[in-house]
């Protein structure tokens, strides 16, 4: 056992920080300062993957043959860990994270050559048409349907809660093409165009005022057969494939432990009655629990990391991250409305908009910080909602 | 012990809830909230015609010498209607300042005008680093002559847009952590050096905030006697605090028996997800939750009547009580409303909102389990 990383790190970790010195913009890191999901502003977000690109750092979990980085297990944590403490924008998970492993793992020669360099290069922006109104926890009685017509697929009904399908031009999405059997083993994966006819983008407002998500219908949708990854009828095993990466692609513990010292940071400028709510034991003990649980968290996915090695696909084990990361980035999030107190209050979409020249009320730190706590109780629902990751773990871990 | 509501109060739930039925469909609130003013004038005035404006109010007053109980049945009721109107502004937090702080001619004049819907009030005393906290207030009023100069910055102000008359509280003496010293006085809105910056809130309310720059007001603007203003102004806080926390325990009633019935009609996996055990039991500890809450509140709205010594220490648990649970039914009707719960669409999102605010206003949970852990 061995807990050091290695002093021949430090030059890559340094090699890291002065490229995101010199490369990210006071701009764009203002989207990664104010951004309230995990989906930063769209345009700044690309804007920070192109210049990742042309270092050719867009997909570091990528293998190399594809446009990944080649870097180890723990340059991939040092670069993140960098990117975090610059406030760099987190990138547009649909494409890099989802939608191009899928392609790697299971599209042609052809799809690769086609796509991959467009998802790497941010020229095409990717949503992911999964659920349905009747299709959520239980995505496999999906109904929207794609009837046979010669070398197409004629597309019809609705997806909905479709994140950024506003900005889009492509989405991965799933569909059936059959009614027998039981459901997973009708369903087919496709790549479409958001321009072809027959689509129409409605938007639905967030909870926290603001447009992220979306219903998109399908009227008679032709979508050519080559758009499709993987087997007719066994997009059930892309789809899977894709949602490991989903949950367990990432690891949470470094961006909870950075969120937490920005608490740290905001506590110690609040003055209650001449005395910091740093100071104050009901709020620090909360903040030393948290940062217990992050660090318990950072092990898990440390010997999760350990054991699987490079490249390999997470298992059962991803649900268990996803649960713990999005519930404790959660509590983070309440924390953080316990300290800026009153000033959560204030609706103020407008003013946390990057760029924007409106004041806004109430210190600058604070005004993301009630939006991002109102669409952080998203993580537990999207994603598989952590009742269906725990599901999941009952039944694929403890075997109930 | 007796804890059955009076015919009169019946009355008044009732009436209540018949309003709230009629009267606020979600998508008519909705729409109300985002108009420039953030309620509706003509809502006001029904408040006015059904007697809701004079309730804690002295007969002599033009009130009809209700309690705090019955405050509590009145806003539990219109809790659930999700409301936006400016009613503890201008009854508890303006209203009631008057009649315990005010003289016989202020109250005069204010106080039956206020009963009939002729005036809206908003209290302007919280400020940036003050947290709520009344002997915090470091906003000057100097003499000057016979009059008063205000000077100082007041921030998220509730309804203080629909206003008629401001209750701003100011420092006539001492030092900011002293309860002595502070007055209240009665300004005009739209007195010149007053600048208010008016904004909604996540909830659906507005606020603002007030900078107050060199004005000047006559001695009869104090309300009552300067620099004795604190007993008053925490007295009004406990009545504020129990108006909330009867609207949070309406919110929440309304909230889990929304959950309950949605988990009866959304169905995945080909059956109603009321089925699925964990989210029973979880409905079941929502329940719960609103239960005690209900309880608390009753305790503290009784121990507050009946001059209870340790009234201090129910109201707290009151804030502590309603914070916790608010947060976790709230938490608990989003999730199990899946994305659906995330949506502008569903009243089930401002319901949550509503619970959240509320445990920012007037001292948060901490803030509270700290003043109650000083009297244990
Ligand atoms: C912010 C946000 C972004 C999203 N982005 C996308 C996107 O880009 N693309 C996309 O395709 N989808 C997206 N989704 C949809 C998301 O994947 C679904 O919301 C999720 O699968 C849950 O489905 P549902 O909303 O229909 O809830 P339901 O499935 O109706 O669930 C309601 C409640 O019942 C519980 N439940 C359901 N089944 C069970 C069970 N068997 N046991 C116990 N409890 C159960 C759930 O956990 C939840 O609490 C997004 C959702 C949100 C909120
Ligand atoms: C100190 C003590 C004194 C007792 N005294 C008496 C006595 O005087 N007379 C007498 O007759 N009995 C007595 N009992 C027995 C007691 O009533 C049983 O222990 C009890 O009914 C639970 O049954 P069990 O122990 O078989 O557990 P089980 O029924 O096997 O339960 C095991 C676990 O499964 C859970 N569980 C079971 N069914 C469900 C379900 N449908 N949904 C969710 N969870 C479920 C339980 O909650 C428990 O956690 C006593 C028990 C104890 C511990």
């Amino acid at each position: 056992m061995d807990l050091s990383i290695g002093t021949e790190y430090e030059a890559f970790r340094e090699e890291v920080r002065s490229f995101i010195r010199g490369n990210l913009t006071d701009d764009i890191r203002e989207a990664g300062r104010l951004a309230t999901s995990v989906f930063a502003e769209p345009s700044r977000a690309i804007a920070w993957q192109k210049i990742l690109h042309k270092q050719g750092w867009a997909a570091p979990h990528w293998p190399e043959q594809y446009g990944g980085t080649g870097w180890d297990i723990v340059q991939r944590s040092i670069f993140s860990e960098e990117c975090l403490k610059a406030n760099a924008p987190p990138l547009i998970p649909m494409s890099l994270l989802m939608c191009g492993p899928c392609i790697i793992g299971y599209g042609t020669d052809e799809q690769k050559a086609e796509y991959l360099p467009r998802i790497l290069s941010g020229e095409d922006f990717w949503c992911q048409g999964y659920s349905e109104p009747g299709a959520g926890s239980d995505l496999a009685s999906l109904q929207t349907f794609a009837e046979s017509d010669g070398d197409d697929y004629v597309v019809n009904g609705t997806k909905i809660w479709t994140t950024y399908a506003q900005y889009s031009n492509k989405m991965f999405c799933l569909v059936r093409t059959s009614r027998e059997g039981k459901p997973q083993q009708g369903i087919t994966f496709l790549l479409l165009d958001m321009d072809t006819p027959g689509i129409t983008v409605e938007p639905i407002i967030g909870i926290d005022q603001v447009h992220e998500q979306n219903t998109v219908f399908f009227d008679n949708v032709r979508v050519p057969k080559a758009n499709r990854i993987g087997k007719e009828n066994d997009g059930w095993t892309v789809a899977k494939y894709l949602l490991m990466f989903e949950r367990g692609g990432q690891e949470y513990a470094p961006s909870l432990y950075f969120q937490l010292a920005n608490i740290k940071k905001l506590a110690e400028g609040v003055i209650v009655g001449g005395e910091t709510l740093w100071d104050n034991g009901f709020f620090k003990r909360k903040y030393c629990e948290i940062e217990i649980e992050i660090s318990g968290l950072a092990f898990t996915e440390n010997r999760i990391k350990s054991a699987l090695g490079n490249g390999q696909n997470p298992g059962p084990e991803a649900s268990m991250t996803k649960i713990l990361g999005t519930e404790i980035s959660q509590r983070v999030t309440e924390l953080a409305i316990e300290a800026v107190g009153e000033y959560g209050v204030p609706l103020q979409v407008d003013a946390i908009e990057p760029g924007s020249s409106i004041d806004g009320v109430g210190p600058k730190e604070a005004m993301a910080i009630m939006p991002k706590y109102l669409n952080t109780r998203a993580t537990s629902i999207y994603g598989g909602s952590n009742e269906v990751q725990r599901g999941i773990i009952a039944k694929a871990v403890l075997g109930l | 012990m007796d804890f059955s509501l009076s015919e009169e109060q019946q009355m008044l739930k009732d009436s209540a809830a018949k309003w709230v039925k009629k009267e606020c469909q979600f998508e008519q609130r909705r729409k109300i909230m985002h108009t420039k003013e953030g309620y509706s004038d003509a809502q006001w005035k029904q408040f006015a015609e059904l007697g809701w404006l004079c309730v804690p109010f002295s007969e002599q007053y033009g009130g009809i010498g209700g309690s705090m109980v019955d405050v509590m049945v009145l806003l539990e009721e219109l809790g659930k209607g999700l409301m936006v109107e400016p009613w503890l502004s201008t009854v508890i937090l303006g209203g009631r300042l008057v009649e315990l702080q005010g003289s016989e001619q202020q109250k005069q004049e204010i106080l039956p005008s206020l009963c009939e819907g002729g005036i809206k009030m908003a209290l302007a005393y919280n400020e940036i680093g003050a947290r709520q906290q009344v002997e915090n207030i470091a906003m000057t009023g100097e003499l000057s002559g016979d009059d008063y100069v205000l000077n100082g910055k007041k921030t998220v102000v509730l309804s203080a847009e629909a206003a008629d008359q401001l209750l701003v509280v100011a420092r006539t003496s001492g030092k900011p952590g002293d309860s002595a010293g502070l007055t209240v006085f009665v300004v005009d809105p739209s007195q010149q050096g007053v600048t208010l910056s008016g904004y909604p809130t996540m909830d659906g309310y507005r606020a603002a905030d007030i900078e107050f720059d060199q004005v000047r007001v006559p001695p009869s603007a104090i309300l009552g006697q300067t620099h004795t203003a604190y007993e008053s102004l925490e007295q009004v806080l406990m009545e504020a605090i129990i108006t909330v926390g009867a609207d949070a325990v309406g919110t929440m009633e309304l909230l889990y028996q929304t959950t309950v019935e949605y988990s009866k009609t959304r169905k995945q996996f080909g059956t109603p997800i009321g089925k699925f055990q964990v989210l029973q039991h979880r409905m079941v500890d929502m329940f719960m939750h609103y239960e005690q809450s209900k309880s608390v509140l009753l305790m503290a709205v009784l121990h507050y009547v009946e001059g209870f010594d340790e009234v201090n220490k129910s109201i707290s648990g009151l804030k502590v009580q309603i914070g916790k649970a608010g947060r976790k039914i709230g938490q608990e009707a989003v999730q199990l409303h899946g994305g659906m719960g995330m949506t502008d669409e569903l009243d089930v999102g401002y319901y949550f909102k509503r619970l959240t605010c509320i445990d920012a206003l007037f001292g948060n949970v901490d803030h509270h389990l700290s003043k109650y852990a000083e009297m244990v």
